[in-house]
Parts: C-alpha cells; structure tokens; sequence
C-alpha cells in the first residue's frame, strides 16, 4: 500500500466511525485522537473499520504508536501481509 | 516491599453482627468546634489540621510529560482560594457549580472548594456533546461554570447566550484565550487575586452537597441530590470494600464526570488520606500498566469495559511489568463477566471484585471483599450496615404487594426480582431535584427500589439479571434512549427515532437508533452518515449512538409509544414466538431479553 492509499483508507474509517470529525483538518503529525475527541471505544472502532477496509488486523498492542496520521500512515504502509 | 496489611474487613459475618454507622461516622473528624459535617473538610482540611499536609494527595498523570504532585496542604490552600472566588461572586452556601473538564487537578480543586464553599458541586463529562451540556446546567440551575478553553470553544460558547442560570464561566489554563462575553473570565488570576484562608460554613450533615444527574427511560435526566451526610459511606465503603489505607497509592480510573469518579475518584480516596492517582490521559493499556509500576498503586478500581480491552490487549502486556504492588482490584459499571473475573486471577494473581451500586445510592452497598470466596459474575453481598433484597414484581412491573399492603421479599434462590435496599444508609439520594413523585415512586414501604433486576443465591451473593427499563448500560454509564431520540427527531431527515442498548462484547452495550425517515429523504449512506454526524454534534461522542439504522416503519403500542423492547428483541433475532412477551405494559419482560 502507498501512503496515499493509506492515507485516503485512514481517513474513510475515521469518517466512519466518527461522522463529525473532519480528520484533513489535523495536523498529520499531532495526536489525532485528542484533536478530534475522540475516545478509546472510537479509537478501536477506527482501527476494526481499517480492517474491513485493507484486511490488514492492527493488534491492540500496536495502538499505542499510532497516535496521529503520520504514526498511522506510515504503519499501514510498512505492512506486508495483509491477512487472508 | 512492605509486609501486604491485613484486610480490614476479616470476618463478613462477624462484621455484619457488630456494624454501627455512627461508629464509621466517629472515624470522621466533623468541622471543629462541633459546627456540623463537610465533605471538604474530611477530604482535605483534617488531614493538614492532623500534621499530614506533606502527604501527596493528587499525583497527576498528564496526557504528556512528567507527573505533577500536589500535597494535601496545596490542595488545602487552592481549595481555600476556590471558596473565597465562589464567596466573592456570592455563589457560596446553596450556589450551584459545575466542572466541564478532563482530568486535570484544578477539577478536583473545584470540586472540594465548592464543598467547602458549601456549594453544591455537579460534575459534567467532558465527552458530553452542548445538547446534554445545555440541559444539566439548566436543570440544575447551574450558577459557575468551570471549563478549559478548549472545552469552552468547542461546547459552550455556541449555546452561551441560551445559558440563562450561568453568572460565570471560569477558565482554567490557557489564559491567552479572551470572550466577548463579560461573564467568562480566567480563574488562575482569581484564584491569586482570593485569599489563602477560609474557614468553612457551620454545614448541617443534611446540606446538599453533590448534584449528580442520571438517565431514565423517559423525559430529562434526573437531578439526583446527596447531602454531606453521604461522607460516611464513601468513607466506610473505602475502609472494607477497596481497604484503603492512609498509605496506599489509589488509582480510580471513572472519569469524575460521572457517579463513580466523584465517589471513588475524588471523596473516598482523600478521606482516608491516600495519594490519589489522576491520570488525564484515555484508556491505553500499557500506559495503564505503566502507571500502576511507576507508582507501586495498591489499590485500583476500574470498571468491565476498561478490563475487557485489556484482555484484548492480551497477557504478554501484563506479565511485562512489575504489579505486585497491587493488593486489591475492584470493578464497577456493569456486571463484571465470570471470564474477566478469572482472567484477573490468572494474570494480576487475584480475582477482580465486582461490587453494585447507583447514582442514587451515592456510594457502594453489594460488593465482594478481598477476604471474602469471589463467586465470579456475582455482585457480592451487602456491605455491613446495608440491608438489600429481592422484590417480587406484578405483570405490570410493579412491586408486588402482598394483603396488608407489604412488599413481597423473595427468598427463592433462583427467582428474579427487583433489587431493593433498606432505607437508612447515609448516602441515600435525598430528592430528584424538582421531581418529588418519581423521587416517592422509588420507595415502598422503607425500600429504596433500584429499577435492577437481580436474583440472590442460596448463600446471599447477589447476581445481576437486567434493566427493569429500557434505560442503556454502555461502557458502564447510564444513557437514556429518550434523549438520544430527541436529538435525531431534531434533525428534519429523521421522522421517528427508537434507541436501545444493542450488546457489545466490550461495551456491554453500545447504543444504536432505529429511525425513520422523513419524507424527501432516502436511505442512502449519506443520509446516515449524516444523522451519525449530527446526533455526535449535539450528544458528545459519550452519549450519541454509534449505529442508526434507516426502517420503513417502528413498532408501536396501542397508546402510541414506540417499543423498544420490539426493536431489541428484534435486534437480537428472538423469533415472533417470543414477542408476545414483549408486549406487555411495563419493563417486567426487558430481563428477558437483556443479554
């Protein structure tokens, strides 16, 4: 995946999840939970929605470097194996 | 590593005997000169008037960066300023004073000034959207309003001039930020500006003090009133359910926005003298783990959603860090499931203890003790000094009443029933505020009825059963379907709405609308997304749905009312043989259906 296909499937599943957030308004690199308030039950309702949408399964021990849109970019990007 | 003390309550039984609530009450100081009983003072000032003012009272974990300490003789002197500001604007004895923050320490420095002021302090969640924000504070007849900038920005400032109660919003923190609005100011240079001395106000035991509000099935939340009075079961409660100790790290994890962060998050804890963790930060396992290490936290109460995440996050997270510090973990919010409570045993090598309690009943009164054999996915028993039992109900859901009028007490192991505890504990509600026949409709003859359902075993423990009502348990806080649907029928796609708690495996319940569309409208993703979009705008993400679904049409009653239980059932897929049950009157069918 580039970081562009990352980054529009980050978005989406945001958007998803939260319907009033506006994520291409954060900065990429500030903490992207806190900026758009969202809590830790959206926080992993964002994560199964990346899921759906790439098959790549994020495990919860991972959650806690992907802080912004930058960490969560890149992470998607550097992922080889999607499952399945 | 110190010796593992004793636990204070040894003997269940043996205690119940012996009980006495004056004798808890005595381990109080009461303001001197006999001039009555303020929370304030046995949370803060007696410890400093007892020579304990070094203590760390607050240790607070920002989101980023360094923990931050504050002593119970800093708490004491802020708390002071905070009472001379609420004196100032003639907003002491009686005034009403909200907090809409995260968990930052000037919350708690407003919370117990205002107890000082002899104020009442009603705690808001920062998650909560401007709809319910609006609400509590008129309500509640809010006079200040305590908020950050941030906060303020996003919630406040857009229904400001509809805030007809509110004298002043004070803001802590960034002081760059100006309003046009004469009636926002920043409260550091007030606090500065007051003095560092206050002597707290002669306080009756029977002086309100707390001003929770709680969601029922239908109308406003209820403004749920407790009085001074109620120190006595929280301080109690802390001694033999947590077994607090003036030594002990504490950490409550609830929010003070809600019941549990204010009992157990702020009063509990500073009553037996601990250092209370505050972490500002949201739920991330490892950094959980992390602050339990750093800080060797004895005790820990926390609540089943927090506990099911963790055990998504798997026991390698676990067995990475150092807990033996812990010596006692307790969970409230919902029933905690037998697996979370077995997962507790085999990673923290002790079984998390459940315990039940409500807004209304102010502090814990059925719990499991660390002395005590742990029926996993039971409540517990009733703490000493707390009467508790099953009330048989009618076919319309109402308390049974037997030829003289009596409540009907089951005795039947395996029978269901509603959770019903004996009037006379100290942190009993004392109204709904404005409401005085939904506060009487609570009670028959000397029982407070919990609207819970539960069923007690043979050897006492009790189990949970269900809502007797439609209201929704979500991540362990209270939502009522009624005020998600009023604020979908604001939106003019949406023609009706109906909400009820769709099972989760890590929320317990999330919330989820049915809705019909007005006409012009279609079901379309768009549409939906766009009715996610504004019920989160107006409820905040803590109360707004997080699915909608778009039906032809929504069952209702004879009388008109939509059915909530129909939706449910149909949400779980019980075929229409089982619907009729459904159908009846009142909540009696609900705990069949609840998961």
């Amino acid at each position: 995946m580039t970081n562009e296909e990352a980054a529009r499937v980050i978005v989406d599943a945001i958007e998803a999840v939260a319907a009033d957030a506006d994520p291409r308004e954060v900065d990429p690199t500030e903490d992207i939970w806190y900026a758009l308030d969202l809590d830790s039950m959206d926080q992993l309702n964002v994560m199964i929605a990346i899921g759906d949408r790439t098959g790549i399964e994020v495990p919860e021990a991972d959650y806690p470097k992907l802080q912004s849109l930058a960490d969560m970019t890149a992470y998607l990007a550097g992922v080889v194996t999607p499952k399945g | 590593m110190a010796p593992v003390p004793p636990p204070q309550l040894a003997d269940y039984d043996d205690l119940r005997r012996t009980f006495d609530w004056e004798a808890e009450a005595r381990q109080l100081d009461g303001l001197p000169n006999d001039r009555g009983l303020n929370i304030g003072h046995e949370a803060v000032d007696r410890h400093v008037l007892d020579g304990n003012g070094d203590r760390v009272a607050i240790r607070w974990n920002p989101r980023r960066g360094d923990p931050v300490d504050m002593t119970y003789e800093q708490l004491w002197r802020r708390t002071n300023r905070f009472a001379n500001v609420l004196a100032r604007f003639g907003v002491d004895e009686g005034g009403g004073v909200a907090t809409l923050t995260g968990r930052i320490p000037d919350l708690y420095v407003a919370a117990l000034g205002t107890l000082k002021a002899g104020s009442v302090y009603t705690p808001l969640f920062s998650a909560f959207g401007p709809g319910p924000i609006k609400q509590r504070i008129d309500l509640g007849s809010i006079d200040v309003l305590v908020t950050t900038a941030r906060l303020f920005s996003r919630k406040v400032a857009p229904i400001l001039d509809e805030l007809a109660s509110i004298r002043h919003v004070l803001l802590v923190g960034d002081e760059s930020f100006e309003s046009d609005d004469p009636r926002v100011e920043n409260l550091e240079p007030l606090l500065q500006a007051a003095g560092e001395e206050w002597t707290i106000p002669a306080t009756d035991p029977e002086t309100p003090a707390l001003l929770h509000f709680t969601s029922g099935t239908t109308g406003a939340p209820k403004g749920v009133v407790h009085v001074h009075q109620a120190v006595v079961t929280h301080y109690a409660s802390g001694r033999y359910v947590l077994d607090l100790r003036p030594e002990d790290i504490f950490w409550c994890t609830a929010d003070p926005g809600w019941v549990t962060g204010t009992s157990y998050g702020i009063i509990s804890p500073l009553t037996h003298g601990v250092t209370n963790i505050v972490d500002e930060g949201e739920f991330d396992a490892e950094r959980w783990y992390s602050i339990i290490e750093a800080n060797e936290v004895d005790v820990w109460y926390t609540a089943p959603t927090a506990i099911r995440m963790m055990m998504r996050v798997g026991d390698d997270a676990v067995r990475r860090h150092d807990l033996s510090s812990l010596r006692v973990i307790a969970s409230v919010g919902e029933p905690l499931n037998p697996e979370a409570v077995r997962w507790g045993e085999d990673v923290f090598g002790m079984p998390i203890l459940d315990n039940w309690w409500q807004t209304e009943t102010g502090g814990i009164m059925i719990a499991n003790y660390r002395s005590q054999p742990v029926r996993p996915g039971s409540m517990g028993r009733p703490l000493p000094g707390v009467d508790a039992t099953i009330l048989q109900r009618d076919a319309e859901g109402e308390i049974a009443l037997d030829a003289a009028g009596r409540p009907v007490e089951i005795d039947d192991p395996g029978s269901s029933g509603e959770l019903a505890v004996r009037v006379g504990w100290p942190s009993m509600f004392r109204e709904y505020l404005n409401q005085p026949e939904r506060y009487e409709r609570c009670f028959v003859d000397g029982w407070y009825c919990s609207g819970d359902l539960a069923r007690r075993d043979a050897d006492g423990y009790f189990w949970f059963v269900g809502r007797a009502d439609d209201v929704i348990k979500s991540a362990g806080h209270l939502i009522g379907p009624f005020e998600v649907e009023s604020a979908l029928i604001e939106h003019p796609a949406v023609s009706e709405a109906g909400v009820i708690g769709k099972p989760h495996e890590t929320m317990g319940e999330l919330v989820k609308a049915f809705v019909t569309l007005a006409r012009g409208f279609e079901d379309t993703d768009a549409v939906r997304s766009e009715l996610l979009a504004h019920a989160r705008r107006s409820l905040g993400s803590a109360v707004a749905p997080r699915e909608i679904e778009i039906v032809d049409a929504l069952p209702h009653t004879r009388s008109g009312k939509i059915m909530r239980r129909l939706l449910k059932a149909r949400e779980l897929g019980l075929d229409e043989g089982d619907l009729s049950t459904l159908e009846t009157p009142a909540g009696q069918a609900a705990a069949e259906v609840s998961p």
